[in-house]
């Protein structure tokens, strides 16, 4: 504080304002009110510069990603990228599709096991069993969802491949079943419980009317509580395909990480993200090979960024209904 | 019929739900059954080994715990006080709204990309090479949405009536928020940072790319710069990419030690929550 401030404090202190200063030290003088607003408005900065400094993160991962991905095409058509499927870096063939097909082909398989058997256990939690045993279930699939992804490939590898390899009687079965089985126990939790919450957010007088109209059990759960908690079990759905896509390492050590198109389901393959992981680093930063992998990531941002929008349009939809 | 067709459907519901329940716990069950009765403290401590039996898991364990604290060093006060701006002080309009979809767009990004990111700016702009400051501060990233959320919908959750007798008693906003809001949410808080930290412990993608998968080959090494395998990445490149005959062991016990750590986080930091909110309660 300078010899300025000191003596207007005097003159407020003499005019008899509120919050007169305490008088520290070597005869300077505080303002505690002043001294209060420059806490608040400090604070408030290192809030605001948080929120900033988020926000900057995620513009600038969508930067370095487009940066580095986008010089793929100074080499590479666009066309050979997206629609070859011949993946050799070694012989300067840059064609991904093979790896978006894995991707897309994974996570509908993933989905199409996983979402009728999350249903049925939020179902089960929601309405059949008893409230003692949903109330002690629950916590446990919350405790689910945070086991790390490599403990569920390290099981598929270990337990899974060679069940499967008894039961189909072939030498490899590392490929989109064995993966998609895999991440259907990982998202399982993650849609359960989320469905779960949506069909016990449904109103008791919709159960009670249909009910009082003579309707079963069986009959009030498929026309009643499913579709009126249809747009959280699909947000539920989403967030499942969304960790369905992203998930590498559990994918990695159960797909085989060979690049050919899977045609069968038994046949070692690779996806976007367990391709990117095995190959990253043995590439130079400064080659089309690795400018390809970060297309690739790339593509996945934009995949992952568009299933946000989604949810927000179904959660409007969902205030509005 | 409808009769019949409803007690299908109860059985099937009911069969359908444990036998899931059950499969999975069966599945963890086994995990830590076949780790632990193997396990000692020379495989705890030890320094692993790349060809030899009897190699430990000592450095990459000490990595797990060393990267989680840094990790949560950056992102815990820059996670909590961005939490604190988007529910006391941001105002309700647009610009904001952008501000959120950004947290909530950092919060879907798959973690292999924050690997890619974490590349891109320690490695090849800094220079660092695979260094655990570099895993570290790509782990901030991943969790620091996060825990941005977690806070801002628990300090939004604190009852409007406790805020406005903090005022009404003279209190500033900076007071209100530190004497009022944040120990009212504090427990909700806590959950959320056992969780991140849950996740943090467990990643394993981020890691391979930005801290490498060797260790420095030395215990207790606090050195920012050196390469960090933590023990997730050591239990998948011991199954799938190392040549020491006991690979198959060594991956048995380092899954048990890393879903029990996973499982105790979970657990251990939310008791104080708990019984926070069991005399919260028993007060009301």
């Amino acid at each position: 504080m300078s010899e300025s401030t000191s003596a207007s404090n005097r003159t407020l202190a003499v005019s008899g304002q509120p919050g007169n200063g305490i008088r520290i030290g070597n005869g300077r003088m505080l303002d505690r009110k002043n001294r209060l607003r420059i806490y608040n408005r400090s604070f408030r900065i290192v809030c605001v510069a948080s929120a900033v400094f988020v926000c900057l993160i995620l513009l600038s991962i969508l930067f370095f990603m487009f940066r580095t991905g986008i010089l793929t095409f100074r080499s590479v058509p666009a066309s050979t990228f997206f629609f070859s499927t011949n993946w050799d870096p070694e012989n300067e063939s840059y064609g991904a599709f093979l790896f978006i097909f894995g991707t897309v082909a994974l996570t509908a398989l993933t989905l199409a096991i996983s979402v009728p058997i999350s249903l049925f256990v939020a179902v089960f939690l929601s309405e059949a069993a008893p409230r003692w045993l949903s109330n002690a279930l629950r916590p446990v699939l919350d405790l689910l969802v945070g086991i790390p992804s490599v403990v569920y490939g390290f099981l598929g590898l270990t337990i899974l491949i060679p069940l499967l390899r008894d039961i189909t009687g072939r030498q490899l079965t590392d490929g989109l079943l064995a993966a998609a089985i895999v991440l259907s126990i990982m998202v399982l939790p993650t849609i359960s419980r989320i469905s779960d919450d949506a069909i016990s957010a449904v109103p008791a007088k919709f159960k009670d009317a249909s009910y009082a109209l003579g309707a079963t059990r069986f009959q009030t759960v498929f026309r009643v509580m499913l579709p009126s908690a249809r747009s959280g079990i699909l947000y539920g759905i989403i967030l499942g395909m969304a960790r369905a896509i992203g998930e590498t390492m559990a994918v990695v050590m159960v797909v085989g990480n060979t690049p050919q198109l899977a045609d069968s389901l038994f046949k070692p393959t690779s996806v976007l993200t367990s391709n990117i992981v095995m190959q990253i680093p043995n590439v130079p930063f400064d080659s089309t090979w690795n400018y390809a992998l970060y297309l690739m990531g790339f593509l996945l941002l934009v995949i992952s960024l568009l299933m946000i929008v989604v949810i927000r349009v179904l959660q409007k939809k969902g205030v509005k209904a | 019929m409808n009769r019949l067709k409803n007690r299908i459907f109860t059985i099937t519901v009911w069969t359908v739900a444990l036998c899931v329940i059950l499969f999975v716990f069966a599945l963890l069950l086994l995990i830590l059954e076949r780790g632990f009765p193997s396990l000692t403290w020379d495989f705890l401590f030890g320094l692993p080994s790349e060809i030899e039996e009897g190699g430990g898991i000592g450095p990459a364990l000490f990595n797990s715990f060393y990267m989680l604290f840094l990790s949560m060093v950056i992102a815990v006060p820059l996670g909590i006080a961005a939490g604190i701006y988007l529910a006391e002080f941001a105002p309700d309009n647009a610009w904001i709204a952008m501000v959120r979809i950004c947290v909530e767009g950092l919060a879907s990004v798959p973690s292999i990309i924050f690997g890619l990111f974490g590349i891109a700016l320690f490695v090849e702009m800094f220079q660092l090479g695979l260094t655990i400051l570099g895993g570290a501060a790509s782990l901030a990233f991943l969790n620091l949405p996060v825990i941005t959320r977690v806070t801002e919908e628990a300090i939004r959750a604190v009852p409007r009536e406790w805020r406005h007798a903090s005022f009404a008693l003279g209190a500033t906003h900076l007071q209100t928020i530190r004497r009022v809001l944040l120990p009212a949410s504090m427990s909700a808080i806590i959950t959320g940072l056992s969780l991140a930290s849950g996740r943090a412990f467990g990643e394993s993608a981020v890691i391979i790319l930005t801290a490498g998968v060797t260790t420095s080959g030395v215990m207790w090494d606090f050195n920012l710069l050196s390469p960090g395998e933590t023990l997730a990445v050591h239990l998948w490149y011991v199954q799938s990419e190392a040549i020491v005959p006991d690979a198959q062991q060594i991956s048995q016990k380092s899954a048990a030690v890393l879903l029990f750590i996973v499982l105790a986080f979970n657990v251990v930091f939310r008791i104080p929550a708990w019984v926070r909110d069991f005399r919260i309660r028993k007060a009301a």
